[in-house]
């Protein structure tokens, strides 16, 4: 009976609400490194779509022409399609096993912002998928033809467009996550919502690689990242309640 | 604060075609047990989901400490802790940081606490390993841990006692009974009564209505 | 402002026998209308100076480009009003508009390449308007596959009309996106220019928007009475209207 009074004592504590609950961002930061270290156990998922991403890139040129001159032209279509793509693939994990095993349950159980807790593990996915493709989009331009001049360029619009990707991205992803089957509905739910993360991404990569200025279309992209952080998060915790409802 | 009791009241709920809870009415005060009865189906998953907040009843509503949880779902969330059928476990992560983050998001809890919740469910022996390679029975053990790590006055359960041993099975009968007697409320989903002694325990038999 | 008509609308034999109240009256002026609109268009009309005849299936494009649009406004504005009040009978009635709005999406799409192809000797140049046309029919495609992806009635209605809200703020940032991709690229294509239809040429094209927009609304009537019986076919009521 020690023992139990000892959990009862803390409940008090606890109760009162005093210090023993941890802020938000410690909470935000406790859910990065949870999402963080469930990746790198995980590692597959990880690897699968930046393999995608390289895949994708590489077929334009058996396909189409390995002259460097031309595919630079097409170079801007190719790495924002394949970036496009790589990021629908991985969006299938984000919601699905913590929809599965309880654990979104468990958040909305928790007392604490569904929201906040939602928008946090967007972020890791971000970190995860969005972030590499920025990385790599650089490497697969220079393959294309890309001058070197025009790296930072791409990187920044990849980085800033995958944002948008993975918020909206995220909004699908958690209408669908109690489907069984959901890879190709993902996709036709969330490709026409993020046209204009293509269209204003695609501009700024081909103004960065014709060495002009590609600032317009970049804060357009920026402009619409912003407005995703506002927006989206909402949808995305009402997508949740109602699956788990 | 209010006396610690929760209320249903005239709980109406509809799954899909199906009418399953029709009017149903309970209160449990501290130091109480709800043990929830009836054959599969017959809702008893369906209302600790109503009674927690997850899905919304037709009619009726639940009241914790006087007042409709649905004025205040996060206060009220913030006093109880919800078990479904499967523990609320990540295969790859070991018990110990799967209590870690699970709780982490609910209050800051000591390494002692952790080592002492899973030292009374008997998991300290395998508080290191992947979750993966533990036992069904196991789990159900991390399950109870972050029970009784979440420190919470209202335990919400749904068949707590699967894939325990007989020995486990009597062990869940103690958490309560001792979470009960310090003032404590449960509601459990039970498809065998529970192994506890009757004192503060009440059953509602679901599914005739 | 008294709201208990808002109220009884969301009691589903009330609505049922509403809707079928207001049929006739979208109908029958819509028959008239867009009979009246097609003389006046296909044959009292003169011929535009630059397209010939060409220009005629304006009178068809046009309202349907229109309705695509509302009703992609009713469905998402329904699905706001389902989801938070929590009302079904909102969920019923853009379950209603979806169909609909697709088909008129559908419908401005073929006719609009059908008109490229004299204009522009070509039946898809990428014009932006018939772009973003595309786009708002994947979403509709979009919408109504969520919807049949779901099982449970109520979890469909929810989801899918989570997504009409979000298509809701999203379907003018395309439309805008297309239209400023399109100007980078191509001189806009116009169909008709801005300059002013002589008084023959748009009054029969108001009568056709008056016309098209009564006979989606009666549409629109009919499918809801289908839908509402379809949602509550275990109730009493039905039973007794269909019985009788």
């Amino acid at each position: 009976m020690a023992e139990a009074s000892a959990w009862a004592a803390l409940r008090s504590a606890a109760g009162s609400q005093g210090p023993a609950v941890p802020s938000i961002g410690s909470v935000a930061r406790l859910m990065l490194e949870r999402d963080l270290r469930l990746a790198f156990r995980k590692a597959s998922q990880l690897v699968q779509p930046m393999a995608f991403f390289v895949i994708v890139t590489t077929l334009f040129p058996l396909a189409v022409t390995p002259n460097l001159v031309q595919l630079r032209r097409i170079a801007p279509g190719v790495i924002w399609a394949a970036a496009l793509l790589s990021s629908l693939l991985a969006l299938e994990f984000l919601f699905r096993d913590d929809a599965h095993d309880g654990t979104l349950e468990q958040f909305a159980l928790s007392g604490r912002s569904l929201t906040g807790l939602l928008l946090a593990k967007t972020v890791a996915h971000w970190l995860l998928t969005g972030l590499p493709l920025a990385l790599m989009a650089p490497i697969a331009g220079a393959a294309l033809g890309v001058p070197e001049a025009a790296m930072p360029g791409i990187l920044a619009t990849v980085a800033i467009g995958t944002v948008t990707l993975s918020l909206i991205g995220a909004v699908g992803a958690a209408l669908t996550m109690g489907l069984r089957r959901s890879g190709a509905l993902l996709s036709l739910l969330t490709l026409p919502l993020v046209i204009p993360v293509l269209i204003f991404g695609a501009r700024a990569t081909q103004l960065a690689i014709r060495s002009e200025a590609y600032r317009g279309p970049l804060l357009l992209l920026a402009a619409l990242a912003v407005l995703a952080i506002t927006l989206a998060p909402l949808a995305v915790t009402a997508a949740v309640r109602i699956n788990l409802e | 604060m209010s006396e610690a009791t929760l209320e249903g009241k005239h709980l109406h709920l509809w799954r899909g075609e199906r009418h399953v809870l029709r009017g149903v009415n309970f209160t449990v005060a501290a130091g109480q047990c709800l043990q929830l009865t009836g054959p599969n189906g017959s809702g008893k998953t369906s209302l600790l989901r109503t009674i927690c907040g997850l899905s919304y009843p037709e009619a009726g509503s639940v009241h914790w400490r006087g007042e409709d949880i649905r004025q205040d779902l996060p206060a009220f969330h913030a006093q109880m802790t919800y078990l479904g059928h499967e523990p609320p476990l990540k295969m790859e992560l070991t018990a110990r940081e799967n209590l870690k983050y699970w709780i982490g998001v609910r209050r800051r809890s000591s390494d002692r606490e952790m080592a002492q919740a899973l030292e009374q469910v008997g998991g300290d022996r395998w508080a290191d390993r992947p979750v993966h390679t533990l036992s069904a029975g196991q789990k159900r053990r991390v399950a109870l841990a972050g029970l009784l790590l979440s420190a919470v006055s209202l335990w919400l359960l749904d068949e707590p006692t699967t894939n325990l041993d007989v020995d486990g099975q009597r062990q869940v009968g103690t958490l309560i009974a001792e979470h009960l007697a310090s003032g404590g409320l449960a509601v459990v989903a039970v498809h065998h009564a529970l192994q506890m002694s009757p004192q503060g325990l009440h059953t509602l038999e679901l599914g005739n209505g | 402002m008294n709201w208990t008509w808002f109220h009884r609308l969301a009691s589903p034999p009330y609505l049922y026998r509403t809707a079928g109240r207001l049929t006739p009256w979208f109908a029958w002026p819509a028959a008239i209308l867009i009979f009246a609109g097609l003389i006046g268009g296909l044959w009292l009309a003169p011929p535009d100076y630059q397209q010939g005849d060409a220009y005629r299936i304006m009178y068809v494009h046009v309202p349907s480009a229109w309705l695509s649009l509302m009703m992609y406004g009713i469905m998402g504005i329904a699905g706001g009003i389902g989801l938070i009040w929590r009302m079904k009978a909102a969920h019923a009635v853009a379950a209603s508009a979806a169909p609909i709005g697709a088909s008129f999406a559908l419908v401005t799409l073929v006719t609009g390449s059908l008109w490229g192809k004299p204009m522009w000797g070509t039946y898809w140049a990428w014009d932006p308007r018939l772009t973003s046309e595309l786009f708002l029919f994947l979403l509709y495609l979009g919408y109504m596959g969520l919807r049949s992806a779901f099982e449970e009635l109520q979890r469909a209605d929810r989801a899918s009309a989570v997504l009409a809200v979000v298509g809701l703020v999203d379907v003018p940032i395309v439309h805008y996106s297309v239209v400023w991709w399109n100007s980078l690229h191509q001189g806009a294509l116009v169909f008709l220019g801005r300059r002013a239809m002589p008084f023959s040429m748009t009054v029969p094209l108001m009568l056709m928007f008056v016309g098209f927009t009564l006979f989606s609304l009666s549409v629109l009537a009919m499918r809801l009475r289908a839908e509402v019986l379809n949602r509550e076919r275990s109730a009493r009521w039905v039973r007794e209207e269909v019985g009788a």
